[in-house]
């Protein structure tokens, strides 16, 4: 919990990765991954199947742990062994196959792993906590005591951020937020996502909607194949990111990359 | 009534009724998308007395409800610890051969080898932790099914029961002991099972009004209070009746007195704290819980425990109840009345659903049934094949109930 004694300052690096890999057996999921991510940024991550995307967010989120490489959160190296460990540090994140339990309501599901009080739960102030918070959100819950199964793809998406959000933390993950939802639910959890990093936290978004995340991101970082493979912005066409993406015209990425290159340094300093 | 709705009642698409009315409506829903609760086993108890009791009037005279608490308490007690493992998915096999040996080492320890009666209880308790940790590990660490660690469990508890016991085979215990006394004798004062039987309605009344309190305060809806000192009522008068009835013979067994404490503080352990909520939500969807930061091993950890030290302190109680320590104590359908019972009262195979009164309710259900056909004269061949039976009705209607759940999207 010291770890988030101060709020970090608008564009303060909150997590930094150098040269993490992670292989499973013969094969390399990530190699030599560098990855900044600042407060009040939104930081996009695309790529392929396969790119590693998933892995990379199972690694900041303690469920994977990094076969080398070391991570930095808040100018600090810390080792993530345990989704507790992330959770505590504040680097919160919200899975891709909803990790809700079904059988429980939503105020049980937010709260979960962190109830107040664990002697004697204080069903009261959690739920009113609850309230607050989806209110914040401008979520729309029609019951917090009903079990989670009863509620649609898009309300279980909100409950998942919103869990994210309780503990306070200075990171939020979202692996494919939007992949299962309507339009309208999908600008919400992209208003949601905005009113996120207003708050001062870092954003880290996987999506495979471009769409969504040129909307959002303000840097838009490319795996493929487990590998980095540039750091674009929203401004980038479409063709580049995609080149970058699939791969398919290594050489037009390659060239762009030359340009900026040959642009930073024609520039007198 | 104020205008302004309650946080909870913000939303226009949530109904609410708060009348008498209403309440029957949101049971009968509720009913409808297969939550069924404690209703299969009350309706299943009311049937099983009427039969017995037109078959043999016995069956419903004081003295045999008595003692038919008697012989609910003994595998009641590990029918409890059959509902933690039940919560998680997970079952144990071998709470019958864990009761055996405890009552083994009871005979063994106390009457053979002298060591003072509290220590012995103590050693077989913690031999029951031990086994618990055992199949926990196996569990955790090696990625044994419960399965297949318990059932091993139970060949290889049984032997070494059978080994302590030695070529004798029977360990009597003296008859004059406090131990004995507590299995067949010991009745709680008609004074105290009287005040204990005001005791829930009071707590519910109690309680009910401090969170009721507490919600307004917060801004949230509450139950009427009509509803709440209705409901406390029924409840008081229902057990304030069944106390009386069993004072009209010996009255309340102490041993049963035991057992419905153990299931009043699992019951609290199980809705009221992190455990609890953890217990839930381990059974409901084990890596969501990972996953938000629960300590699943030490949750299976813990369950596994508390089931063999619970089966062990039945196998206790069970060598009070027949005063003795024998090869046959907890062989039989000993594993299998435990396992029904909790099954029978309502907690789920399937994991994340269950309360440890279905223990309670569950076992009263099984042993109603024994208690008759052996009033009936009928052979334990028959009585086997009828439990067997009720065990598959049971089972039965928790699959259905969860199909019409997951279609009704109740989890």
């Amino acid at each position: 919990m010291q770890a988030r004694e101060r709020l970090p300052a608008k564009g303060e690096r909150i997590l930094s990765l150098r040269g993490v890999s992670k292989r499973f057996g013969a094969v390399s999921a990530l190699t030599d991954i560098e990855l900044d991510v600042h407060a009040g940024e939104v930081v996009a991550l695309v790529g392929d199947n396969g790119a590693g995307k998933s892995t990379l967010v199972k690694v900041l989120a303690g469920v994977h742990q990094p076969t080398e490489g070391a991570i930095e959160y808040m100018g600090r190296p810390v080792t993530l062994d345990t989704p507790a460990t992330a959770l505590e540090m504040g680097i919160a994140t919200v899975f891709q196959d909803l990790a809700l339990c079904e059988n429980l309501d939503v105020v049980a599901n937010l709260f979960l792993g962190h109830e107040l009080s664990p002697w004697r739960l204080d069903e009261v102030q959690m739920e009113v906590r609850a309230w607050t918070l989806l209110k914040e959100l401008a979520a729309r819950i029609p019951s917090v005591r009903e079990p989670v199964a009863s509620l649609s793809g898009g309300q279980r998406q909100t409950v998942a951020i919103a869990r994210s959000l309780l503990l306070d933390p200075r990171i939020i993950m979202l692996d494919e937020p939007t992949a299962a939802l309507g339009v309208a639910q999908t600008a919400e959890v992209l208003n949601l996502i905005e009113r996120v990093r207003d708050r001062g936290l870092g954003v880290i978004i996987i999506s495979h909607n471009m769409e969504d995340v040129r909307a959002v991101a303000d840097r838009i970082v490319v795996l493929r194949l487990g590998r980095n493979n540039g750091v674009f912005t929203a401004e980038t066409s479409h063709q580049d990111l995609v080149a970058a993406i699939t791969g398919a015209s290594e050489n037009s990425v390659s060239r762009r990359q030359e340009r900026l290159a040959a642009e930073a340094g024609g520039t007198p300093a | 009534m104020s205008d302004k709705p309650t946080l909870d009642r913000a939303d226009a698409r949530v109904h609410h009724d708060d009348s008498l009315k209403g309440a029957l409506k949101d049971f009968s829903d509720r009913l409808r998308s297969g939550d069924l609760g404690m209703l299969p086993v009350i309706i299943g108890l009311i049937l099983i007395s009427t039969v017995f009791s037109m078959l043999n009037p016995v069956f419903l005279a004081p003295n045999n409800l008595v003692n038919l608490l008697f012989d609910c308490a003994t595998v009641g007690v590990i029918s409890l610890g059959i509902v933690c493992v039940l919560m998680l998915g997970e079952i144990d096999l071998s709470v019958g051969s864990m009761s055996g040996l405890a009552s083994a080492m009871i005979g063994v320890l106390w009457v053979n080898a002298g060591v003072s009666l509290p220590l012995a209880i103590l050693a077989a308790l913690a031999t029951g932790a031990l086994i618990g940790a055992v199949y926990a590990v196996l569990y955790n660490r090696l990625g044994m099914p419960s399965f297949v660690s318990t059932l091993s469990g139970l060949l290889a508890i049984l032997g070494l029961q059978l080994y302590i016991l030695g070529p004798t085979g029977s360990i009597n215990l003296p008859f004059a002991s406090p131990l004995v006394g507590f299995g067949q004798l010991w009745i709680l004062p008609a004074w105290l099972s009287y005040l204990l039987g005001l005791v829930p309605g009071a707590v519910m009344v109690w309680v009910g009004l401090s969170v009721m309190r507490q919600r307004q305060a917060a801004g949230l809806s509450s139950q009427p209070l009509t509803r709440l000192v209705l409901k406390a009522a029924a409840l008081t008068v229902a057990l304030e009746g069944a106390i009386y009835y069993l004072h009209l013979g010996r009255g309340v067994p102490m041993m049963f007195g035991l057992f419905v404490l153990l299931a009043v503080i699992l019951n609290y352990g199980l809705t009221r704290t992190q455990w609890g909520r953890s217990m839930f939500a381990v059974g409901g969807n084990r890596e969501a819980a990972r996953r938000s930061g629960i300590n699943v091993r030490r949750i299976y950890l813990s369950a596994f425990m508390l089931c063999s030290t619970l089966a062990a302190l039945g196998g206790i109680l069970s060598a009070s109840r027949l005063a003795s320590s024998s090869q046959q104590a907890g062989t039989g359908d000993v594993n299998l009345n435990a396992i029904a019972a909790a099954v029978i009262g309502g907690t789920s195979l399937f994991g994340g659903r269950g309360s440890a009164w279905s223990a309670v309710l569950g076992i009263i259900v099984i042993q109603a049934i024994s208690n008759g056909l052996t009033l009936l004269n009928l052979s334990s061949s028959l009585r086997y094949m009828i439990t067997g039976g009720v065990l598959a009705i049971a089972v039965i209607v928790d699959s259905l109930a969860r199909q019409s759940r997951v279609s009704h999207g109740r989890g």
